[in-house]
């Protein structure tokens, strides 16, 4: 030991000043100090927020714990299925998808929970997401600048197109097809229609991963990427309709469905009309040609 | 054949026509028909008398759509570039700028966005795609449920049947073309379909795509099979078909005048190149609006064709709907023997049931002479109703195309009913062994009972709504004997033979030897024929007149004036003189 110590302590018996050890307390608690100063929330705000918390928790109490738990810790049913997931470590980013787009707090349980009107004011769902935030750390609620399209040059923005567009036939349009109409999943889930969808829904859904969905973590798709798919789901809604109207946009079904009602229909009906006037040598009423006709009607033996 | 032309042309076979007053275009026939013949020609063809019914126009509309296929597809070549090729879009949707693309897949983006017209041709010739097939399939339930395939149309209608699988063949080679990510995905499964071939599949694979899918070679491949090879036998065999519809006549529905031995109706000039004519402009016009205002296959939103992609909602044209349905539906049943595995989950459904219900399709028209017997000509159709077993098969072979097609769309259910993707596969693969039966079950009951009808109009009259009341105050409805022309239409039918077999045993009262065969028949024509309802014979029928004229004797006088209507249209008119309506 000594022998192993010899060298470091004879070195830093070289470096050390006789003011050194109480110089590196007194910096060690300027750091630490300023740091929390600088970093931890204003006292104020801390009050804030509990505030927040408290009133969040109370709204979760109501509307949620039934199926997630007085605390967010989820519920099991008797014979075992799970009621309500956990949300601890859900994030804020998760209530505000959740609640924001109307589908928490759900009817009933169920293989996907449907969208309804949306139950809660902004305020209590920022109360609620801040609740659900503060059971663990996830993600928070992302900032307009992380989707927002606005300021951007047509330059710009039409790259993030072309790249939103291939991230998005890549990642998004085996559920959501390639219109973002929504497509079906096993069991009564379904992907829900993406076109015309708030960004901000669009970029937390990515985040958070709801219901049957992938999480789309900003390690696996950068805030830029999402925004990407944002700017091409928007180009979607945007571009006209080029080849007439999509008859809603899900492929060749509706298009052999009108195919056959408009197509067939009304040729048939074109074949009707056709059979229906024959010839006529005269202006006169049918019920008076009926003579005449039989000259002009040619019987062609076998 | 002697016609008679005085009518129409102071000409016959040895003397030529002579204008009134000579002209130009006189002229010019003259000139032509010296050195082609062409007189003789348009006597055959121009005096060719088709019967009206707007049924027989199905046909055409599949011929027309044909037309306007040929026309829109030869637009489309002269900038289609049938190449995989790969390079990044340079062109003018902005969308997929930069985006690395088969040069297939960039020129039909070219065609639809900077090529005049281009993607108006595009819809339209996809558009009298899904028409043409759609048309074929009308036109041929229409000839099997009235009886049109029988002899001496037996060919006509096999070579229909295989313009039908050409031209589902074509559809699927036209889509494919453009190597977007929905024919790209639909290529995927035809080459699944092949690779579950037992043994040699993986090698057919190869050999279709020069080596492991896509490959390089599959675009230019189906290009030439799609502009040349199939138009080139559908061509051929639509002249085929065509020639054999001039050659045997068009068929005619029963009624005075309409025998086997003629046909009554217009001649093709003027009547029917006018109204043949016409109808290939409202086809056309249907398909330019239906290719103008409904957007088809927007492959510029599903991308180019990538294998590590999917879209949801990737579903074959409408056509190849009962392939997806099967393959949807099927369980996922696999054999693994000495290191081979037999997918019966893909070859069932992909090779062996399509051309199953092909075949019954195909083959009906020779099972249905076989069981009769009959080796008459026929040129009279028979009215759906006639043939309860016919008319239900064809509802029941419906049912199986519509459930299938369903099956194939499960996912587009599932989200626009809010099933489950798993509850409609279930349902599915009961329903398509239980539902056509029953489909055929009611379809059967419901032509006898129309069949019914009809000699309940034949010997009792139709219903004329009157209501009679009796001195003991019973009421009755008053019956009135149909015209002669519908009891003429309602009878011209035959009646249905029931083979039997003489005996099924032999003299010894043994088991008699080669009546196996026969008695499958007998068994065959029971089940068929035995249920129909016959006509009345001749005695019924007169016996059935002098019970209405009976009748008509016994309520003579007790037609007055309603109270009440004495002076309107409602008065009770003497039924003796005026019948109600024409019936």
């Amino acid at each position: 030991m000594r022998l192993l110590n010899r060298p470091l302590g004879r070195l830093s018996r070289h470096r050390r000043g006789p003011v050194a050890g109480l110089l590196v307390v007194v910096l060690g608690l300027l750091l630490t100090g300023g740091l929390y100063a600088a970093l931890s929330p204003a006292s104020a705000q801390t009050d804030n927020s509990a505030k927040l918390i408290k009133q969040g928790h109370q709204l979760f109490l109501v509307g949620c714990s039934f199926c997630h738990g007085t605390n967010g810790q989820g519920v099991k049913t008797l014979d075992g299925n799970q009621l309500g997931p956990s949300l601890v470590g859900v994030g804020a980013a998760a209530v505000d998808f959740q609640v924001g787009t109307g589908r928490m707090p759900a009817v009933q349980p169920g293989p996907q929970i449907p969208q309804k009107e949306v139950t809660y004011t902004p305020d209590e769902i920022s109360a609620l997401a801040a609740y659900v935030a503060s059971l663990g750390p996830g993600p928070a609620i992302p900032n307009p600048s992380d989707y927002s399209l606005n300021g951007l040059s047509d330059q710009q923005l039409q790259e993030m197109i072309a790249k939103g567009g291939q991230i998005f036939l890549t990642n998004c349009t085996a559920c959501h097809n390639f219109e973002g109409s929504g497509g079906a999943m096993p069991k009564g889930g379904f992907a829900p229609k993406i076109r015309g969808v708030d960004p901000k829904y669009i970029f937390e859904a990515m985040l958070t991963g709801p219901q049957a969905m992938d999480t789309f973590s900003n390690g696996n798709l950068s805030v830029d990427e999402k925004r990407d798919i944002v700017a091409y789901l928007q180009s979607l809604q945007d571009n006209p309709d080029y080849g007439g109207f999509g008859m809603g946009g899900i492929g060749p079904v509706s298009e052999g469905l009108f195919a056959w009602i408009v197509g067939i229909g009304s040729l048939v009906g074109v074949a009707i009309w056709i059979a229906a006037h024959t010839a006529r040598s005269t202006t006169r009423k049918d019920s008076e040609v009926e003579d005449t006709q039989h000259e002009w009607e040619k019987a062609e033996h076998r | 054949m002697s016609l008679d032309t005085s009518k129409i042309a102071d000409t016959n076979k040895d003397r030529p026509a002579t204008a009134k007053k000579p002209n130009r275009a006189g002229a010019v026939a003259g000139w032509a028909d010296d050195r082609l013949k062409l007189g003789t020609l348009t006597k055959v063809f121009a005096r060719k008398v088709f019967p009206d019914h707007w049924s027989f126009m199905l046909g055409e509309i599949a011929l027309w759509s044909f037309v306007v296929l040929l026309l829109t597809g030869t637009f489309l070549t002269l900038w289609f570039t049938p190449s995989m090729s790969e390079s990044a879009y340079e062109g003018s949707y902005t969308q997929l700028r930069g985006v690395p693309m088969s040069d297939a897949y960039a020129s039909t983006l070219h065609i639809s966005f900077d090529v005049r017209g281009g993607l108006l041709m595009r819809q339209m010739h996809h558009w009298s795609a899904m028409l043409f097939i759609a048309a074929m399939f009308v036109h041929m339930m229409r000839t099997f449920v009235t009886g049109a395939f029988r002899k001496p149309r037996e060919l006509n209608w096999v070579i229909g049947s295989v313009l039908l699988l050409l031209g589902i063949l074509e559809g699927f080679a036209g889509y494919s073309l453009p190597d977007d990510l929905l024919s790209g995905t639909g290529l995927r499964i035809a080459d699944g379909l092949v690779k579950a071939t037992p043994v040699v599949g993986t090698y057919m694979s190869f050999f279709l795509f020069g080596g492991e899918f896509p490959g390089d070679v599959i675009i230019p491949r189906l290009y030439i099979i799609h502009v040349l090879l199939i138009p080139g036998l559908l061509l051929a065999l639509i002249g085929a078909h065509m020639l054999l519809l001039v050659f045997h006549k068009h068929t005619q529905w029963a009624g005075p005048g309409r025998t086997e031995q003629n046909v009554v109706g217009y001649p093709m000039l003027p009547v029917y190149a006018a109204k043949a004519g016409g109808f290939f402009f409202m086809v056309f016009g249907v398909t330019a609006l239906m290719g103008a205002l409904l957007s088809i296959n927007p492959i510029w939103k599903y991308g180019p064709y990538d294998p590590s992609k999917v879209t949801a909602g990737s579903q074959p044209d409408w056509y190849m709907g009962i392939a997806e349905g099967l393959l949807r539906i099927m369980p996922n049943w696999e054999t693994h023997i000495w290191g081979i595995t037999i997918s019966w989950n893909v070859m069932i459904p992909g090779q062996i049931i399509p051309f199953v219900l092909f075949g019954m399709i195909i083959g009906w028209p020779f099972l249905e002479q076989w069981v009769t017997g009959d080796k008459r000509e026929h040129h009279l159709l028979q009215r759906p109703r006639n043939a309860p077993t016919r008319t239900a098969f064809l509802a029941a072979m419906v049912t199986v195309y519509g459930l299938l097609w369903a099956a194939g769309g499960n996912d587009i259910l599932a989200t626009h009913f809010h099933w489950s993707l798993n509850s409609i596969t279930y349902f599915m693969r009961v329903a398509i062994f239980v539902i056509p039966p029953i489909v055929f079950y009611v379809t059967r009951r419901w032509c006898i009972g129309l069949q019914r009808q009809d000699n309940d109009r034949l010997l009792h009259g139709y219903e004329t709504g009157i209501i009679m009341r009796s001195a003991e105050g019973g009421y009755t409805e008053r019956h009135l004997p149909i015209s002669e022309a519908s009891a003429y239409t309602l009878t011209a039918r035959n009646r249905d033979e029931i083979h039997q077999i003489e005996s099924d045993v032999d003299e010894n009262g043994v088991a008699a030897p080669d009546t196996r065969v026969a008695r499958i028949r007998a068994k065959l024509s029971r089940g068929m024929f035995a249920d129909n309802v016959q006509k009345p014979t001749a005695e019924e029928l007169e016996e059935a007149r002098h019970h209405a004229e009976h009748e008509h004797e016994l309520e003579t006088g007790l037609d007055h004036p309603a109270a009440g209507h004495e002076f309107d249209d409602h008065q009770l008119r003497d039924a003796g003189d005026v019948p109600l309506r024409q019936h």
